[in-house]
């Protein structure tokens, strides 16, 4: 039974999860708000600067995205009473370090070792800044920090500057695949989904107070004035070990550059180039990978059952089972972020320095969404049938798990994997509409129920 | 195949039993929605117990028919559950009748739920839990609900034993698939 859906309120919803700016440079810096008063001070003096849905790329140029986010902790520092913050889902409530355990973040990625500031409960606010290169970046750096000596009471915690690695023009991350491939499409926005994509999904799996994949309008956190096209995000920042991908490749692909590209693409399931192995599982194909009308359009159940192109065990079939996984649209997330750290010339070794990505996945809920693909998918040891390993990527590995990649007439294991990347800290917020931010700048939080 | 109790000889073939500690769990490991239930040698599985509500016990027992023609018509409609098998029982206990669940599975017990919140909303084919007493009126659109139900009326085993422990549902239907393939090898060799 077809329903009208409410359209969406792109004049209220922050651009960030839908709008994908052309920023080559970021700035995320985490506040703490010594009293509400002050937060709301700083807050009122924001709202002006964030793009809403409606309004990106209305002015010309854009060079700079502003998006405001809160934790737990933040949005109870800026007035929100006991009784409304009860009304947030659980996972929110107690955020990410305290359940990191059970996603699969142990050993070196457990939360015990993350950026100490992330977990304190001192730590109230992000603001997150895009910018179209490093010195508009660094202009908008200097107005925040002109913003907050004018304000006071609120304090810089800790701050991270991103940019994208050259060549530019191609998003690659510092391992060198080709990333931003995937794109979620919402009912309701302008993306149609790209060939192989999966459709567009209800308002719902991403926005507070409409209906999602159920055919319902769960009820939103209170009070509605806050939480109305609010959506939440995970924050999660991935240092990537470079040198130690490269003597992997080295040492399991086998003697030539060839051999080790393969061995780089069974275990992310594309080619660096972005191409899918589905399509191309002997050759690498660049024009194909980075064409978004054709990059996505394959199958895994019908077109390579057993893995022998792309590996089950693989990031990308992990991440994203396609046709071999159920309820899918209840499980998507929108990724948002860049890259950190300078990149490690080809043939140099590993320097030691800190380098990573640093993303937020966007969704409607997090136990359903982000918590389902850390711990069912990414950290799960018998994936769809694996044994003992776990995501080569983004899994939580300590070197006693395995790859299996299948190959006739015997697959080959690789034992051991070791780790490509630690998760060096993580955080939940909540990403309100203007008018959320409205509320929670003005004076009537604490009154307002 | 694992044997995660180091209790068989690693290819399914060997029998292993488990005895369970009264909690549920030999040792607490924390889940998304609470403690994780294990794989036993009987695999993933529970046992759900809850009174009905006056009056439905016809609406429940025509249920069992309801099920049986979805899988007639769409016999992968239960497929995001990864059964092995599941039993349902009405039974009285002075005077109130309950209802008895019990599935075995393959994928673990949180998931398991949340697929049947998706596979119910979605397929029209509502739940059956819509007759049990207390059951969360928002099951649809609150998840931890209807999870919270289920792990309150979930009775854990003391004993799990299998004869063919750890196996999934997926490996015994290769194993069948082999057979036949091997069958029609030696068809085709005459």
């Amino acid at each position: 039974m077809a329903r009208t859906l409410a359209p969406l309120e792109l004049d209220d919803l922050q651009h960030f999860l839908v709008t994908r700016t052309p920023a080559l440079a970021a700035r995320y810096e985490f506040l703490s708000f010594e009293n509400a008063d002050a937060g709301r001070r700083w807050l009122a003096g924001m709202i002006d600067k964030i793009g809403t849905i409606a309004s990106v790329g209305k002015s010309s140029p854009d060079a700079r995205w502003v998006t405001v986010a809160f934790t737990h902790e933040g949005l109870r520092a800026l007035g929100v009473d006991d009784a409304a913050l009860a009304t947030f889902p659980e996972e929110f409530r107690e955020g990410l370090a305290a359940r990191a355990e059970l996603l699969g973040l142990t050993g070196h990625n457990g939360a015990e070792h993350w950026d100490a500031y992330l977990a304190a409960p001192a730590f109230h606010a992000m603001a997150i800044l895009f910018a179209r290169d490093a010195a508009e970046r660094e202009r908008s750096k200097q107005s925040h920090a002109e913003h907050l000596a004018r304000v006071g009471g609120v304090r810089l915690l800790g701050a991270l500057d991103l940019h994208a690695l050259p060549p530019f023009g191609e998003p690659r991350e510092h391992f060198g695949y080709l990333d931003r491939l995937t794109h979620v499409s919402i009912d309701g926005t302008n993306h149609s989904p790209t060939a192989g994509s999966l459709p567009a999904v209800k308002p719902g799996e991403f926005f507070i107070g409409y209906e999602d994949e159920s055919g319902e309008t769960p009820p939103p956190p209170q009070p509605e004035a806050l939480t109305r096209n609010g959506s939440y995000l995970a924050y999660l920042r991935i240092q990537e070990h470079v040198g130690v991908f490269r003597e992997f490749l080295k040492a399991h692909g086998g003697p030539t550059s060839d051999e080790q590209e393969l061995l780089a693409a069974k275990l992310m399931g594309r080619w660096r180039s972005g191409a899918p192995l589905v399509l191309r599982p002997d050759k690498d194909d660049p024009a194909l990978g980075k064409d978004l009308a054709r990059t996505n359009d394959f199958d895994f159940a019908k077109m390579d059952p057993h893995g022998y192109g792309c590996p089950v065990g693989s990031h990308i079939r992990r991440m994203n089972p396609r046709d071999t996984g159920d309820n899918l649209n209840r499980h998507q997330l929108i990724r948002r972020g860049g890259t950190y750290g300078e990149l490690l010339p080809p043939d140099a070794p590993d320097d030691g320095a800190d380098r990573g990505i640093a993303a937020f996945m966007g969704c409607g809920s997090l136990i359903r969404q982000f918590e389902f693909v850390m711990s069912v998918w990414a950290n799960n040891t018998s994936f769809k049938g694996q044994e003992n390993s776990r995501d080569p990527i983004i899994g939580t590995q300590d070197g006693t798990l395995d790859m299996s990649i299948p190959k006739r007439p015997i697959r080959k294991k690789i034992t051991g994997i070791p780790s490509f990347t630690t998760i060096r800290g993580g955080a939940y917020l909540f990403l309100p509409g203007i008018e959320g931010l409205r509320f929670l700048a003005g004076a009537a939080a604490a009154e307002a129920h | 195949m694992a044997h995660e109790n180091g209790n068989g000889n690693g290819n399914g073939t060997h029998p292993a039993a488990m005895a369970i500690p009264r909690a549920g769990f030999l040792k607490e490991e924390r889940g998304r929605y609470g403690p994780i239930f294990p794989k036993t040698p009987a695999n993933y599985g529970f046992t759900i117990i809850a009174k009905i509500k006056p009056g439905t016990e016809a609406e429940i027992r025509a249920y069992g028919k309801t099920l049986e023609d979805a899988v007639a018509a769409t016999p992968d409609v239960l497929a995001p559950l990864q059964l092995h098998y599941l039993r349902w029982v009405l039974f009285d206990i002075k005077g109130d009748t309950y209802f008895l669940y019990q599935g075995i599975f393959d994928t673990d017990f949180d998931k398991y739920t949340e697929d049947a919140i998706a596979l119910f909303s979605a397929s029209g084919i509502t739940t059956i839990f819509t007759k049990l007493e207390g059951f969360p009126e928002d099951w649809k659109t609150n998840a931890p609900a209807f999870v919270k139900f289920v792990r309150d009326h979930h009775h854990p085993s003391f004993l799990e034993y299998g004869e063919y422990p750890f196996v999934s549902a997926q490996e015994v239907k290769k194993a069948l698939r082999m057979r036949q393939a091997f069958t029609d090898m030696l068809d085709e060799s005459q």
